[in-house]
């Protein structure tokens, strides 16, 4: 069940179960004993957290969490992290390297894809983290990326030759001119923000391959070294596998690296009109 | 009549019958005694979930579904031998 969908049951009431709610009250005691101190007053947030559980089947429902920002560190990513091993060991999601380079934290947070190690920390009213929207939840913030793999996979995201190198054993080699061709394309870490908020992919995720696997077909078909450019060109000339894009520019909106997918896009189908 | 005798399956119900029947299927291809395992792993699984979960829990089924046909892509492939089934506490998970 796709998200948008389960987003409907969701009930905005405040549901924090009997145990969650005593814990919280005893972190506000500890606090408050700290407060002379600290002297600084607290400053408390709301965090609304998207959970369901497959093992107790139940309609999926928003959590509250409050956390003090004072001792917090400023990113969502810390927040989640704090409410994990304080308040609810139960809370599931994605995390690595909590410095946006394995992109496996992507998430949506008021209503914006990202990833949670890179979006800051909101002051003002409550923050709401939900799953990447139009995906299979597999628990809480943990979505199923099967499909979206499969596609990165399905555009051979690797060098393939024709000749052989010129002198075995070594490298093949690239002008900077070739190198600079690349450049906004191999950063991409594949955190799916901005192929699930693409309204595009949300309607065809089967058929149409998204933002991300086309950036990375046109990182291929750029590539000075690869030799099998009109190949790939040809695999994804297709109605649904590229021409569902249709420009909306979502992807370069969402990307937390600031890639710009749609533009590639644009040299593909730029490249399918010439070739 | 035959027809009065056989149920009118919803879709939903047509698809859980469908992945069952491609596990057994899947389950012919492998050794003769753990053929006998599986089978009876999966029938037991499917059984337990057709008495214990709500038949209008769609949300849950659909979950099970995913999780079914994931799990029977991994049985599909050549290099798993077998499945086995891990009790904890009262909740079963399933490996293959």
């Amino acid at each position: 069940m796709a998200t948008a969908l389960l987003r409907r049951a969701i009930s905005r009431v405040p549901a924090l179960s009997p145990a969650i709610f005593s814990r919280a009250h005893a972190s506000a005691a500890e606090a408050q004993q700290v407060e002379p101190k600290a002297k600084s007053t607290t400053t408390p947030k709301t965090f609304q957290i998207y959970r369901w559980n497959p093992n107790s089947p139940q309609k999926p429902e928003l959590q509250n969490y409050e956390i003090d920002l004072k001792e917090c560190g400023p990113m969502i990513l810390d927040a989640l992290i704090k409410i994990k091993n304080e308040m609810d060991p139960t809370l599931t999601f994605r995390r690595s390297c909590r410095e946006g380079i394995c992109g496996s934290c992507a998430m949506n947070i008021d209503g914006r894809n990202g990833l949670a190690c890179l979006t800051k920390i909101s002051s003002g009213g409550p923050t709401m983290v939900t799953p990447l929207p139009h995906m299979f939840v597999i628990k809480d913030l943990v979505v199923d990326m099967t499909n979206f793999y499969n596609q990165y996979k399905s555009i051979e995201p690797w060098l393939k030759r024709k000749s052989e190198p010129s002198s075995p054993g070594k490298e093949i080699l690239q002008s900077k001119e070739d190198r600079k061709k690349l450049d906004g394309m191999y950063e991409c870490i594949l955190c799916a923000c901005c192929s699930t908020s693409c309204p595009s992919y949300w309607w065809n995720p089967k058929s149409y391959l998204g933002p991300a696997a086309l950036l990375h077909a046109n990182r291929w078909i750029m590539d000075s070294r690869d030799e099998y450019t009109k190949e790939r060109l040809d695999a994804v000339n297709d109605e649904f596998k590229l021409y569902r894009c249709h420009t909306i520019l979502n992807c370069a909106k969402a990307c937390p690296k600031g890639l710009n997918p749609g533009m590639q896009i644009q040299n593909i189908k730029k490249l399918e009109l010439t070739s | 009549m035959a027809a009065s005798s056989k149920p009118r399956l919803s879709g939903m119900q047509k698809q859980v019958l469908a992945l069952y029947r491609e596990f057994l299927r899947a389950a012919r291809s492998k050794a003769p005694e753990e053929r006998t395992r599986i089978e009876s792993l999966v029938s037991s699984e499917f059984h337990r979930n057709s008495s214990q979960v709500d038949r209008k829990n769609f949300l849950y089924i659909e979950y099970l579904l995913r999780r079914g046909k994931k799990q029977l892509d991994q049985l599909k492939s050549p290099d798993t031998v077998g499945l086995s089934s891990l009790n904890i506490e009262d909740s079963q998970t399933k490996r293959s």
